[in-house]
């Protein structure tokens, strides 16, 4: 697909030394939704800042639709949305208006109807007349939401969209993420929940202390560092491992009253052998009595790079 | 290229702004201008010389203009650019395709049009108490806009430095008013004792007063030269700060 973002060599020093951004690379494909995932202070707002303007990166070059950033910022930044973490706006302001103004301050003509169709899409249109201070917590994320998407951008970046909202209303957040990727846009996504990366993206990237630590397909990265964990509660302990099943990856716990099982790769070979594993203990006269099995998520992913990072580091 | 959409949605958003509190904007000269006429005008005033041949109450006309014009364009322009950075809103300026010209226009724009709004206020409640001419209308008006840019940007320039409320208010509260009174606002300079009145030309502000007070008069503590070239030499300063700001993005920009 074709690049839409691409990030080179990017780093950011903020006065006081603190390295938001250390050396990033990162190419964005049309059309996808790509989730930076990383605990707080990672990097994700300030490389998010850098790509839209807020924030002068200290070294490195930023594409956008084939626009330096540095040289052709009008072009590229007018097809460029942001939804900010915080819920800034003219608290104020009607909703309309705020929604109206963020069109035309991006250079574009008033459109009444198109304001109607987004207002419309996020169920904000109720609310059309409504100083923004009125509404609730979600729904003012939501006018951010309508704000950036008034001048039709076709990059949109929604940092932590649903940090701090209620299991419901993510949902609703995630849906509307989900409607927009019909539309064709392409949405970086920042966040630190785990389970909103695995649900929306087609990629995820990893970045911890400003470092981008990995940058894979969703499904690839699970593949690749995904593992089968199976705990087999076994009927009598076991003083050692019995040759017959020693070819496995196991070992014995729980003084040897447990056999865990670690392996597999996350494409449904782990699942395969623990089901091997198991034959093997009825064919050697081992008894068990329960056995439990987990697929490692993305969250177990993040947690192991962010360790080997930080034992790197 | 400029974009006059972009520049036009931040300057109806600031006067938007300036309507909300309309009432207060608009009373608050009004009331002002009125206690002054009836202090200085009707109390003092009738025990003063003529200046020049100018009634006392007319001759404080230009400073009283001068006193509103320089602290509420200040005000309004600072305002306008440090709340959006207080509150974080300044995200959507910063990621928008504008760069300084659409803000500069948009915003001085709007700080400018309040000023002349509240100056033609101002000259209208003035006319209830005193009887006066503007000798010079036109110069009067490009005058009066010089200076509502030229502290529109100034306003502007303190809005970006100031990084909390007591610093955004500290420039006007102890500098830009006392300089105001002490510039021949109700006073000519020339009834200074020496040296006072050779020390008060040290004071920018008796340059702006002196000048606007000759487009009303003809007449005025310095040349109307002088006072043109010292307001066109503040607007060229302030200018030359806000370009190096939006070239560096200092206190923009992180």
């Amino acid at each position: 697909m074709d690049p839409i973002l691409e990030l080179s060599g990017l780093s950011k020093v903020y006065p006081g030394g603190l390295k938001a951004l250390d050396d990033v690379d990162l190419t964005i494909r049309k059309g996808e939704i790509f989730a930076l995932l990383g605990p707080n202070g990672a990097g994700k707002t300030t490389l998010i800042g850098a790509v839209c303007g807020i924030v002068r990166p200290t070294s490195g070059t930023i594409r956008a639709f084939g626009h330096d950033m540095a040289s052709d910022w009008r072009q590229a930044r007018s097809r460029i949305g942001l939804v900010p973490q915080e819920l800034a706006t003219d608290m104020f302001e009607p909703v309309r208006r705020a929604v109206s103004y963020s069109r035309g301050l991006f250079g574009l003509a008033p459109d009444p109807a198109r304001i109607e169709e987004i207002l419309r899409s996020l169920s904000l249109w109720d609310k059309r007349d409504e100083r923004i201070m009125a509404l609730s917590g979600g729904m003012k994320r939501r006018v951010l939401i309508a704000k950036a998407l008034a001048h039709e951008p076709d990059l949109l970046f929604l940092d932590e969209p649903t940090a701090g909202v209620d299991v419901e209303l993510r949902k609703g957040m995630w849906a509307i993420i989900d409607e927009m990727r019909g539309r064709g846009v392409t949405i970086i996504l920042t966040t630190h929940y785990i389970e909103e990366a695995e649900m929306m993206a087609d990629r995820v990237g990893i970045i911890n202390r400003g470092k981008l630590l990995m940058v894979d397909e969703k499904d690839a990265m699970m593949a690749r560092l995904g593992r089968t964990e199976a705990h087999i509660t076994l009927a009598k302990p076991l003083a050692s491992l019995p040759p017959e099943i020693a070819h496995f990856p196991v070992e014995l716990e729980a003084g040897g009253t447990s056999l865990c099982y670690r392996g597999g790769d996350g494409t449904g070979k782990g699942k395969a052998e623990v089901a091997a594993l198991t034959k093997a203990l009825i064919v050697s006269g081992i008894d068990y009595t329960g056995i439990d099995t987990r697929e490692s998520s993305l969250e177990d992913i993040f947690v192991s790079l962010l360790g080997e990072g930080e034992g790197a580091a | 290229m400029i974009s006059w959409r972009s520049t036009w949605s931040i300057y109806t958003r600031e006067l938007m702004r300036f309507l909300r509190t309309a009432f207060q904007s608009v009373l608050a000269p009004v009331l002002t201008t009125s206690l002054y006429f009836i202090v200085f005008g009707a109390a003092i005033g009738g025990r003063m010389p003529d200046l020049g041949g100018v009634d006392y109450g007319a001759f404080i006309i230009p400073g009283l203009l001068m006193l509103t014009l320089l602290g509420e364009t200040t005000s309004n322009s600072s305002f306008g650019i440090y709340m959006p950075r207080f509150t974080g809103t300044i995200y959507e300026l910063l990621s928008a395709p504008v760069g300084v010209a659409e803000t500069l226009l948009g915003f001085v724009g709007a700080a400018m049009t309040k000023s002349l709004i509240l100056a033609t206020i101002i000259l209208v409640t003035a006319r209830l108490f005193v009887d006066y001419s503007i000798a010079h209308p036109l110069l009067a008006l490009v005058y009066i806009m010089l200076v509502a840019a030229a502290f529109s940007l100034f306003g502007f320039i303190l809005g970006i430095w100031a990084d909390n409320f007591e610093k955004l208010g500290i420039i006007p509260m102890l500098f830009l008013t006392p300089l105001t009174f002490l510039g021949g606002t109700f006073y000519s300079i020339k009834m200074l004792p020496k040296p006072w009145d050779t020390i008060a030309l040290a004071n920018p502000i008796v340059y702006l007063v002196s000048g606007l007070r000759w487009t009303f008069y003809g007449k005025a503590d310095v040349d109307i030269g002088l006072s043109f070239a010292i307001t066109l030499g503040f607007l060229a300063a302030c200018i030359a700060v806000i370009a190096y700001i939006f070239r560096t993005g200092w206190r923009l920009r992180a």
